[in-house]
């Protein structure tokens, strides 16, 4: 396992989380907790061979959140010193004061044992910023000419994201902790231009909790998935339009795993059901009154949530309330079990959730931002001795396998979805016939679900994920990751994109 | 950390004259302080706020590359005279490491402006003096009333400064502020939205606002069923934003060019010259819009499709995208004009402002005008389907209402578009007034849009939501 970055633990962070928690109890606060964050980023993009961005980013700050009076405050600063945490704490009391006659709830946090300067580093092999900047785009580069001299291929996209994420943490109960995340995230594309159409094919490797060992080739096939996508890319430019009906449809993980973070991860937070994100990301039809009793799905459902799942982009050891990471059910044998909370969430409703835990899903994703709740890697489970891939579209007599994603959108409520891929093969009885284009399925997420036949075994189980979550005012980013098998549903409404668009 | 925080001023000097000293043969620094407090409530009572200040650094250094140049770029919140050495060094030595960059050209000349020496501007949770006790009194009222409120008002103030090698030195301060929100009926069942962008606050009344959205829930006394199907439908400013930022940030000239967009021509080329469409529309930008300020120079941190950090500084100047329906320009750096052919660089600028010639009206003329149809007032989770056709696809949110003989007489479902607004630019039938808009989708990243209300006579409405 890795070190913590040394330069990172070099900075006074005792100091600064001493100094601040100090002044808010002066203060009065009832609770407080300061974090130091430094996250370092690099975007690396190039354009057809040639590097058109790399740029190196590094935010660190420092922020205090505190329970005064039963309201929450919050101040965020950039400056590395005792009199700014002082500073802060003392702005984010002013915070919470001014807050206070508007404020109608009375704070209270659900318990949680103190871990006393604890220490966790997520899975990786390499730190991406170890790792010269020419080395990485000369990978790039070479990945880029492969596609670029294959027939068909007018033009090539390459991007590749890294995070690298130090956060210390401490809270006047006495937990403190200091934690280290790395993540990475890809993005490969091949583009086709024809005198009528153009068209374009990506890469389905997902964003991973991985070092720079991941565009060499641990956790991903790039030698084979290279080699396959200019074929894949002439084969869509040349594919016929599919026909809009109603279609048995095979999912490949690389495209249900959106499906899963837009229909279940959203719709299983509670804060969201209890309304906290009515006005922006929207609520939930999976309301707090219909936990245990509500048919999510078939029998065959089961999702979890987990913030320990190894290379998770939403895996940690501690989560920005100082809970430790944790896995749990959401959805079993169909039905809604559980929730995703934090220890706002968990104390007010402990009684309905029938835990006084928090589950560990509160995350800011700077220093800059106030801590909310936040998805675990929320995963649709497999069969353990569930059938391949091949044998559930075996299953399919008229069909469509999807494959990859690419456009998606749901409702506020988390019922009405439509999505895109980037492979949609024919199935006809039981075997896959060549591509189809202008392909989007559209579904009411509790159908959908419920039409889920089978799950496919751990053999075709693949961690999928984002970096780009979007939530809360102001906006936040989150990465998280789902993990799922293949799966078979029946009877799923197929559109044609060019009829939807009027042609 | 050690060292001393230094005004931007000094940073600036200071990083050019180290990147001079290490042997750079160009450098941009870039220094953005910004400071930012928000509110935020739901179900009557707030949840959560803040105070927020940051402070950021990115240095450009350019170096001599083969017969090129090449450019380093690194950003660092935090810095102090200690670390501004780092900084500079490191970006000069990737730079070094990097070979020659394709969109290369000499950095901005320029001369010092007169505000140079001014220090960032803050905002502070004072800016909420006056709208802060309205929105107490309306939360307030909202729970007598049996009503619920969830919103979010946000202020925030970015001073950036911009000097280069070449002797440019420009210094601009730009506040903005929004306030989002929605209303809903005590068992949940119907939703309203309103949303407004603002400078400095004088301006919001939360009262007014809940005035209003209790005005559109009370239109929902009365819920229609209409099913899924192309319905003539009113988008009010607001969701007319909505749809055209997306059609906004598709006018990426080297992209086009590259045959990958909608504004592509088949065959090769951009549809630079071509009739988009046969209504006298227009879209246009520029930094001096009063009410609608954007920083009046280029600001790239990084070099993208019709972006380029050699442009940093570059004087934006009123573009007309499209005029009486004809694309005039794509959004290029100076090496996209070039490459596209474009007669002068057309930076992307952050606002603009669409209208109809001899449009005039309000939204609630037009529904005065509709004999039967849908006013729909803000849009959600847009998303791209095909960008061969510019279709996207999303939903209506929290106001759908049912227009007959010329007045709003219920509320109704909500649906799934599939549509293309540039296809929209086409085939409305009416458009009002433009004015000053919001949009829900888009508002909180990009707020400063003026946009008319257009009627649609076939809106496609591709399936019901069940969301309320």
């Amino acid at each position: 396992m890795p070190d913590i970055d040394a330069s990172f633990l070099a900075l006074p962070r005792q100091e600064l989380a001493a100094a601040a928690l100090q002044r808010a109890r002066d203060l009065g606060a009832t609770f407080a907790e300061f974090r130091l964050e430094r996250i370092r980023s690099e975007s690396i993009s190039l354009r057809d061979s040639v590097l058109e961005n790399a740029k190196d980013d590094e935010d660190l700050g420092l922020a205090v959140r505190v329970i005064h009076d039963g309201t929450w405050g919050f101040a965020a600063g950039v400056a590395l010193t005792t009199d700014e945490a002082v500073i802060l704490a003392e702005q984010a009391v002013n915070m919470a004061q001014v807050s206070r006659p508007i404020n109608a709830e009375t704070i209270e946090l659900a318990d949680e044992p103190t871990y006393e300067d604890a220490s966790w580093v997520s899975s990786y092999e390499i730190d991406p910023f170890s790792v010269p900047r020419a080395e990485k785009v000369a990978l790039l580069t070479d990945y880029s000419d492969r596609l670029l001299k294959a027939e068909g291929v007018a033009h090539v996209s390459v991007h590749v994201a890294t995070i690298h994420e130090c956060k210390y943490y401490a809270n006047t109960a006495g937990t403190s902790y200091t934690q280290q995340r790395v993540r990475i995230g890809p993005d490969i594309t091949a583009h086709a231009v024809a005198e009528d159409r153009f068209d374009s094919m990506s890469s389905v490797a997902p964003p991973a909790g991985r070092g720079w060992e991941y565009m060499t080739g641990t956790g991903w096939n790039w030698d084979e998935e290279l080699a396959q996508i200019p074929a894949w890319l002439a084969e869509k430019m040349a594919a016929p339009a599919v026909e809009a009906g109603t279609y048995d449809v095979v999912i490949d993980p690389s495209n249900l795993w959106l499906t899963i973070h837009e229909s279940i991860g959203h719709a299983t937070e509670l804060d969201r059901a209890l309304g906290y994100e009515a006005n922006y990301a929207g609520t939930s039809f999976a309301t707090l009154d219909q936990l245990g009793t509500l048919k999510y799905g078939s029998p065959v459902m089961h999702v979890t949530g987990d913030r320990t799942a190894e290379n998770g982009l939403s895996t940690v050891g501690y989560d920005d309330e100082g809970v430790a990471g944790q896995q749990w059910d959401l959805v079993k044998d169909g039905v809604l079990v559980g929730y995703q909370v934090d220890r706002r969430m968990a104390k007010k409703n402990e009684d309905v959730l029938g835990t006084p835990r928090s589950n560990g899903c509160a995350y800011a994703d700077s220093s800059g931002h106030i801590p909310i709740q936040r998805m675990a890697n929320v995963s649709l489970q497999p069969a353990a001795d569930g059938p391949s891939t091949e044998e559930l579209i075996s299953r399919v007599k008229n069909g469509i396998f999807i494959v990859g994603d690419k456009s998606w959108s749901i409702d506020m409520q988390r019922y009405n979805f439509q999505f895109t891929g980037q492979r949609f093969y024919k199935i006809t009885d039981g075997k896959l016939e060549g591509q189809l284009r202008d392909v989007a399925y559209q579904a009411t997420t509790t159908d959908f679900w419920g039409s889920m036949e089978a799950v496919g075994g751990p053999q075709t189980y693949v961690l999928g994920g984002a970096l780009n979550c979007g939530k809360a005012e102001p906006g936040q980013s989150g990465a998280v990751s789902h993990g799922c098998p293949s799966a078979l549903f029946r009877g799923v409404r197929i559109l044609n994109t060019t009829q939807e668009a009027g042609r | 950390m050690t060292g001393i925080q230094l005004t931007p001023q000094d940073t600036i000097e200071r990083g050019l004259a180290l990147a001079a000293a290490e042997g750079a043969d160009g450098c941009v620094v870039l220094v953005a302080e910004t400071s930012s407090t928000n509110l935020r409530w739901a179900n009557n009572t707030l949840t959560t706020n803040g105070a927020m200040r940051g402070s950021s650094v990115t240095v450009i250094a350019t170096v001599g590359a083969g017969e090129g140049t090449a450019a380093g770029v690194v950003g660092r919140s935090s810095v102090t005279d200690d670390s501004l050495r780092e900084i500079v060094s490191a970006a000069i030595t990737t730079a070094r490491a990097a070979g020659p960059a394709e969109d290369a050209s000499p950095l901005v000349d320029g001369t010092t402006g007169a505000d140079w020496d001014l220090e960032p501007e803050e905002t502070t949770v004072g800016v909420f003096e006056k709208f802060a006790p309205s929105l107490g009194e309306s939360l307030k009222r909202a729970t007598a009333e049996e009503r619920r409120l969830y919103g979010f008002a946000n202020h925030e103030v970015v001073t950036l400064y911009v000097g280069s090698s070449t002797g440019l030195r420009v210094r601009q301060a730009l506040p903005r502020g929004y306030v989002s929100s929605t209303g809903k009926n005590t068992d949940l069942s119907h939703s309203a939205w309103v949303g407004t962008a603002t400078r400095d606050f004088t301006d919001v009344d939360a009262l007014a606002l809940d005035a209003e959205l209790t005005r559109r829930l009370g239109w929902a006394q009365r819920t229609v069923s209409v099913d899924a199907g192309r319905h003539p439908t009113i988008l009010p400013p607001a969701a007319v934003a909505d749809l055209m930022t997306y059609l906004f940030w598709q006018l990426d000239g080297r992209d086009a060019f590259e045959g990958r967009t909608v504004f592509s021509k088949a065959g090769g080329g951009t549809r630079l010259g071509d009739t988009l469409s046969s209504q006298p529309v227009n879209l246009h930008s520029d930094p001096a819009i009063a009410g609608l300020e954007a920083f009046a120079f280029a600001v790239a941190r990084s070099s993208g499709g019709s972006s380029s950090v050699f442009d940093n500084g570059l004087t934006l100047a009123a573009t007309d995208w499209i005029r009486g329906g004809k694309l005039e320009h794509l959004m290029t750096s100076r090496y996209t004009a070039g490459l596209i052919d474009a007669p002068t660089a057309t930076p992307d600028i952050e606002n603009y402002v669409i209208s109809v010639d001899g449009a005039t009206g309000s939204t609630d003329d037009l529904v005065a005008g509709l004999d039967n149809g849908l006013l729909v007032t803000c849009l959600w989770y847009i998303r791209m389907v095909d960008p061969q056709t510019l279709l996207l696809t999303g939903l209506t949110r929290d106001g759908v209402y049912l227009v007959e003989n010329g007045e709003v007489t219920g509320a109704v479902n909500n649906f799934r578009f599939n549509e293309s607004p540039v296809d929209l630019l086409s085939r409305f039938t009416t458009a009002g007034a433009t004015v000053p808009s919001y949009s829900r989708e888009w508002g909180d990243y990009f707020s400063r849009t003026a946009t008319p209300p257009l009627l649609i006579p076939d809106f496609n409405m591709s399936s019901v939501s069940q969301a309320n």
